[in-house]
């Protein structure tokens, strides 16, 4: 079995941003919630009775094809820090983490799939792949779903579905999500209307933690919210579909803010690069803020030597638990922010930053240097 | 910021949009839990639980889960089952709860392969409300009139998510989707 610190320290492919359109979407993500019969579901059971159903399935679990040598750990066994890092990493969900005895999680070699059991169904299921692909993220967890089907009996009936805890997530019991960056969406002001179009056809639209419209460094997640009626591919393909549309609407938006307002948008840019990379306090919010133009630069080629596996990191990096993980301590928030602004000053030495002067001068020698706007 | 519940430091920061309506709660982690709120849907969902109509409906009687004690208030409050068999006990009114929250009631899509999962747990007792599942195809939409094309409907789709015209895109999405239980199932 795999350690925490091995699955810590190699990065998933879908954590360094790339795949399809993976300028505007950083993952694909599918779960499927599934739950045996005969036992109470996780949020209505006594704890003997989800030890059991743990006992009895994390074997079984663990020994899928797909899951064997991966990682495998017990929630009593993992400190408050080590889950907050995995939730950080979308391997687990909020809720779970914050579940301990008769929980555990079973994380592939790979890290493209994870399975907790015991959150609030029995099982679930989910597969992240990078950029746009669902469809993929999908065959991942319909055949882990088949195998682990085969082995133990599922809560199915064949009118309602796979039977899920809460019935916003019977049928299927599919959610497929996909994590959006739609920073000229937002500069250009065009991301409310795009927001209530997406919601009007029964979709939600959420920021990276749940915030409000103008979510933390422009990310918004999109995912189905009806699991009934409607067959998994047919889902995805209206996700997928609806995707592609704020795509390439953000591409546009991209490419007019890059030729009409060049100036503010290399002002936004650089400012951030100036920031992140000399400031010695920097917040969380105020990372994600500017880590985000950052990576607008980058993807608009407006930034020298910027590698966007780079960003992507550090967008997981600058959390609270992967600081504190890697600082092997609990921080105080101040100590957080200091540390969080020691990282990106390092971590940004090796990019030249944002060109300082017009494009139409070839002054390569000091990209650095700052501009003399009076 | 503060919680729009009590006076503690919000951690839990949720935003719906439910048919275009926007709105955003902001919850410590103290009532964020008290709420059920920690799963993306169950805010709304306990909301529609409480609705006056649901209430008026189940207070009248108390019924139990058979199997794990589960009780349909308990469902009204945190908006979750017990148990698998609970979908049976609480069958009544949970069509007109899914039509409110699916595109249907009834599963289209994957079913398990292996046979013991395939047991019907609830159809055998939901014969009592044979009456309710009389027609069964179509349960959201009834059927209209003579399709329109809906090739057609499709292509003006396209056209409109190309062009960015979101509104008429989620107008002609709903058309077609009125369709299709007639046309391609």
């Amino acid at each position: 079995m795999m350690r925490f610190a091995t699955l810590i320290k190699n990065p998933a492919d879908w954590m360094k941003g790339a795949g399809p359109h993976s300028d505007v979407v950083m993952t694909s993500r599918v779960r499927l919630a599934r739950n045996l019969r005969g036992y109470p579901f996780p949020g209505f059971s006594q704890e003997r009775q989800r030890i059991e159903l743990l006992e009895r399935a994390r074997p079984v679990v663990e020994e899928l094809p797909e899951m064997r040598d991966g990682y495998s750990e017990d929630y009593t066994d993992l400190s408050k820090i080590r889950k907050q890092v995995l939730v950080e990493r979308h391997l687990v969900s909020r809720e779970h983490a914050a579940r301990s005895s008769g929980c555990a999680v079973v994380v592939d070699r790979k890290q493209s799939i994870s399975i907790m059991i015991n959150e609030e169904d029995h099982f679930r299921i989910q597969g992240i792949r990078p950029g746009l692909n669902l469809t993929s993220a999908f065959e991942v967890v319909d055949r882990v779903d088949t195998e682990l089907e085969s082995l133990l009996p599922y809560a199915f009936d064949p009118k309602l579905g796979y039977l899920t805890a809460c019935p916003t997530n019977l049928g299927t019991g599919m959610r497929a999500s996909v994590m959006l960056h739609l920073p000229a969406l937002v500069l250009t002001e065009q991301i409310n209307p795009v927001i209530k179009a997406i919601g009007k056809i029964g979709l939600a639209v959420r920021g990276l933690y749940g915030e409000g419209t103008e979510a933390l460094g422009n990310l918004f997640q999109i995912s189905n919210q009806h699991t009934l009626g409607e067959a998994e591919p047919e889902i995805i393909a209206q996700i997928e579909k609806v995707i592609e549309g704020v795509v390439r609407s953000e591409v546009t938006a991209r490419a007019k803010l890059k030729e009409d307002h060049q100036t503010m948008l290399r002002d936004q840019i650089g400012r951030a690069f100036a920031i992140l990379r000399y400031a010695h306090i920097l917040t969380s919010k105020e990372a994600l803020n500017l880590l985000s133009m950052l990576r607008l630069g980058a993807d608009l080629d407006l930034v020298g030597n910027c590698d966007r596996s780079l960003i992507d990191m550090l967008l997981l990096e600058i959390q609270p638990a992967h600081l504190q993980l890697n600082a092997a301590r609990e921080l105080s928030p101040e100590e957080r922010d200091s540390m969080r602004a020691d990282l990106t000053r390092t971590r940004l030495q090796s990019i030249d930053g944002p060109g300082s002067f017009p494009t139409s001068q070839s002054n390569n020698g000091g990209t650095t240097s700052p501009t003399n706007d009076e | 910021m503060k919680c729009d519940v009590c006076e503690n430091e919000a951690t839990v920061f949720l935003t719906q949009i439910i048919n275009g309506q926007m709105t955003t709660v902001n919850l410590c982690e103290t009532c964020s839990k008290a709420k059920g709120v920690t799963e993306e849907t169950g805010f709304g969902l306990a909301e529609a639980f409480l609705s006056p109509s649901h209430r008026a409906e189940s207070d009248t009687m108390e019924i139990v889960c058979d199997a794990c004690g589960f009780t349909a208030s308990q469902l009204k409050k945190i908006g979750r089952m017990g148990c698998p068999e609970c979908y049976a006990a609480f069958r009544d009114g949970l069509d007109g709860l899914l039509r409110n929250m699916h595109k249907g009631t009834r599963h289209v899509g994957k079913r398990p392969s292996h046979t013991s999962a395939v047991v019907p747990q609830i159809l055998p007792r939901q014969r009592a409300t044979t009456l309710k599942d009389s027609p069964p195809p179509a349960p959201v939409a009834p059927p209209a009139v003579p399709p329109p094309d809906l090739a057609k409907l499709r292509a003006e789709l396209d056209l409109a998510v190309k062009e960015e015209r979101y509104e008429d895109a989620a107008r002609l999405k709903s058309e077609i989707e009125n369709l299709q239980p007639k046309a391609s199932k």
